[in-house]
């Protein structure tokens, strides 16, 4: 082979597998990617159900319900509520009135089936995303970051 | 007194640092022996003031001295001696100075170990390093100082964060950073190259055991940190696809492109504009992780406290250093000779697929991490890019290049012969067929972890067949003299590659999990997997600085008890929080996994039952990889042909 065909290959290889990586990635980024709202934010927008979402604020006051594994609560951002149900263990820090993520699927009857709870790990850490978003309501009373 | 002494050493290495960087650089230019030689009593004064100024700090740990702020936040008086010293790294100041202790630990390693090599080269590595030092030493002095005081002082501390309470904890940073910052010196090298404009061989013979240095550290590092993050997270999980964690997948990427493209260099003088490039990449990236980490631009466990400052500071001086770096790369890799040629199907070849495969990797691991950060800040939107992004793009890029490994390492240099490389890797082909074909009997689907465990035990096998195949020489039959006659380095590539091989087998069975959330009920039994499991007893118990409650379970198959374990949830008075602590027991390699929850009032209690079958290999696989590393690195070959060189430069080795 010639030292130019030899290049040729070359470049060629290298676009064929950056080309399959940039594909991959966009397939990816356009299905796996989960928006995140507040409670607020998800009122505002026409969200379709079915959606894969994650939504972040607190655990709302008196409104853990749980039934063996199910549970049931509100989050809140002290302007809009969602309900969510949720089956399995929560984790060690979900309390009421603290802040939560949850990841799931918005319901038909708007309500929402969380597959997974992320709770606060201590004071100094707060999920950003519910930070930020306690911060835009007002009601933030950690430090200032 | 001690303390003031630290600050004070900081203040002395971050002047030692600028001299180090200066004169010697200087020197090189004016071709001045007396002032290059500043550099290495330079490099090796500055890491002993370094080392002075982390000593003084974790004297004020272990002593509990609780008039340091850093002391106050992180530490409290009855926490266990190993967290007193592990804790001063657990918190951003302690971390921060581990970073740079690290960074000038490898300034003083090149001034030991650096004979083998012109002055010139030497002193601008030496100058890089010191102006990276100086860098990082003013960050800490001005950002993040360790070392302030507070009046008056308190009598108790707050405590470390009770997730960082661990032994993983005592092991993890400190073996990540000296991975990570470890490619600082791979990186000088690279610039001074460039400064230099003298790029060959020898030089790549001068990087590869510091890139092997660093990549073994980093692979121990990340290895650690995944089996931390699932015994002590709950979840089972060894991997979040956290930006954090990715920060140190991305160096290790580009850590093991570089590996391989330095072998070409060295070998076959080709791919030199690459392997500066990705000597440049590696620590390039290992910086954008410490910003990530550092700056408080993620949230997570290990961002500690962030403010802003501290960001803006970092990102400076990333933007220096890697823009400088690159710069400087644009404006000298034109001008590099082009080195030997090679046909696509050689050892070569495949070296190059191997890197740009290994590049897509890492460009997707850039890019979800990324991505997030830039789409937040450019229109406020908000996502997450997870586990099915990552498995959705890296799945289809890894599998192939698991494929080729072997291929590559049965190739010969310049020309190979793939018929011939096939042929003898028909014994791990037909093996891997009926490893997966056996897997598929005995666990079933899901399909892709069949797939994926017969590429495994085809690079295990593919990778040590080379071995056999090297024994037979040319008489077709193995002999144990030649064998035992092999380069070490040949022994450390394919016990890397078969270890890469494991892991890969072990990530594979992440597919044939069992987990099982049930209320547990004394007394009875619950499946989990091939294993039954039920709790024995629930009880209360008083830890140093905690206190918790365990269950003891007992873990049986066909009736008899095979162990117990003792889950447990544990609360930490001083920062009011709590966390699990796993039951674990390893049954072969794989492992049964409990996690407990809350307790219900009629006696049952939460609990979250894992059954990983073959789970131990993803970390053991790390741990043969590095040990295949560690190989190559104790090749005498590469020591002695160093040294060779340095006595006698004019002489050809003799082979």
């Amino acid at each position: 082979m010639t030292r130019k065909g030899k290049r040729l290959t070359l470049i060629v290889a290298a676009m064929a597998v950056l080309g399959l990586a940039a594909g991959l990635m966009l397939f990816a980024l356009r299905d796996n990617i989960v928006f995140f709202y507040t409670p607020s934010e998800l009122a505002k927008k026409q969200v379709a159900s079915g959606a894969r979402l994650r939504i972040g604020g607190l655990v709302k006051e008196g409104t853990v319900v749980k039934n063996g594994q199910d549970v049931n609560f509100t989050i809140t951002d002290k302007t809009s509520d969602l309900p969510v149900s949720y089956t399995g263990l929560l984790p060690d820090l979900f309390r009421e009135g603290q802040g939560v993520v949850v990841d799931g699927v918005l319901q038909p009857d708007g309500a929402f089936r969380a597959d997974s709870v992320l709770a606060k790990h201590d004071e100094r850490y707060m999920p950003r995303d519910v930070a930020d978003a306690l911060k835009k309501q007002g009601v933030w009373q950690g430090e200032k970051r | 007194m001690i303390i003031e002494t630290g600050h004070y050493a900081l203040v002395l290495a971050l002047a030692l640092a600028l001299a180090q960087f200066a004169i010697p650089f200087i020197g090189a230019r004016l071709n001045d022996a007396a002032l290059m030689r500043v550099a290495r009593p330079a490099a090796i004064t500055q890491f002993l003031f370094v080392a002075l100024s982390y000593g003084a700090l974790t004297y004020a740990h272990v002593v509990s001295d609780f008039s340091l702020v850093n002391v106050i936040e992180n530490s409290h008086s009855l926490k266990p001696f190993i967290y007193k010293i592990s804790g001063v790294w657990g918190n951003h100041e302690g971390s921060m100075l581990l970073w740079v202790l690290v960074l000038s630990l490898c300034g003083a390693l090149i001034a030991i170990f650096s004979n083998a090599m012109s002055d010139r080269l030497r002193s601008d590595a030496l100058a890089m390093q010191g102006l990276l030092g100086a860098a990082f030493l003013l960050f800490i002095l001005l950002t993040s100082n360790p070392f302030a005081r507070v009046a008056p002082a308190p009598w108790e501390g707050r405590d470390l964060n009770p997730i960082l309470q661990d032994p993983g904890l005592a092991i993890h940073p400190p073996l990540l950073y000296l991975g990570y910052v470890g490619f600082s010196i791979v990186f000088s090298f690279a610039a001074a190259a460039l400064i230099g404009g003298r790029i060959d061989a020898a030089w790549a013979r001068v990087i590869r055991p510091w890139t092997l240095f660093a990549w073994i550290a980093l692979t121990l590092g990340i290895a650690m940190g995944s089996y931390w993050a699932y015994y002590t997270l709950g979840w089972g999980g060894f991997w979040f696809w956290d930006p954090v964690e990715n920060a140190s997948l991305m160096p290790w990427i580009a850590g093991t492109a570089l590996l391989h493209s330095a072998a070409v260099m060295e070998k076959r003088e080709a791919l030199k504009v690459w392997t500066i490039f990705l000597s440049i990449l590696a620590f390039s990236l290992s910086l954008l992780g410490t910003f990530l980490v550092r700056s408080g631009v993620l949230t997570s466990v290990h961002a500690f406290a962030s403010d802003p400052d501290r960001g803006v500071f970092i990102l400076a001086i990333l933007v220096l250093f890697i823009g400088g770096a690159l710069a400087l790369f644009a404006l000298r890799a034109g001008a590099l000779p082009v080195g030997g040629l090679f046909s696509p199907i050689s050892r070569e070849g495949a070296l190059v697929l191997n890197n740009l495969l290994l590049s897509a990797c890492c460009a997707t691991v850039v890019v979800g991490t990324l991505y997030p950060l830039a789409l937040e800040a450019l229109t406020g939107e908000k996502i997450s890019v997870g586990a099915p992004f990552f498995n959705t793009v890296l799945i289809p890029i890894a599998l192939p290049l698991a494929l080729l490994i072997p291929i590559g390492q049965m190739l010969s240099w310049k020309r190979g012969d793939l018929a011939a490389a096939l042929q003898r890797l028909r014994v791990a082909f037909i093996v891997g067929v009926l490893a997966a074909a056996a897997f598929g009997v005995w666990y079933g689907t899901p399909f892709l972890s069949i797939v994926t465990a017969g590429i495994a035990i085809y690079l295990v096998v593919g990778g040590l067949s080379d071995l056999v195949i090297r024994a037979r020489g040319r008489a077709g039959r193995p002999s144990f003299k030649r064998f035992a006659g092999l380069p070490l380095s040949a022994f450390g590539t394919s016990i890397a590659h078969a270890g890469m091989g494991l892991t890969l087998l072990g990530l594979a069975a992440t597919g044939w999990g069992v987990e099982t959330i049930v209320a547990m009920k004394p007394s009875s039994f619950y499946d989990v997997g091939p294993y039954h499991i039920g709790i024995e007893s629930v009880s209360p118990r008083q830890g140093p600085n905690y206190s918790e409650v365990y269950a003891v379970m007992a873990v049986r198959k066909d009736g008899a008890t095979l162990a117990t374990i003792e889950p447990a949830k544990r609360f930490y008075q001083a920062r009011r929080m709590s966390r699990s602590e796993a039951g674990i027991v390893t049954l072969g390699l794989g492992q049964v996994y409990a996690a407990i929850g809350e307790s219900h009032e009629d006696g049952a209690i939460d609990a979250r039952l894992y059954w990983k079958p073959l789970v131990t290999l993803i970390w053991i696989g790390a741990l043969i990889m590095a040990l295949g590393g560690a190989l190559s690195l104790a090749d005498r070959r590469l020591r002695i042909g160093v040294a060779r060189r340095a006595a006698a430069p004019a002489l050809e080795p003799a082979e």
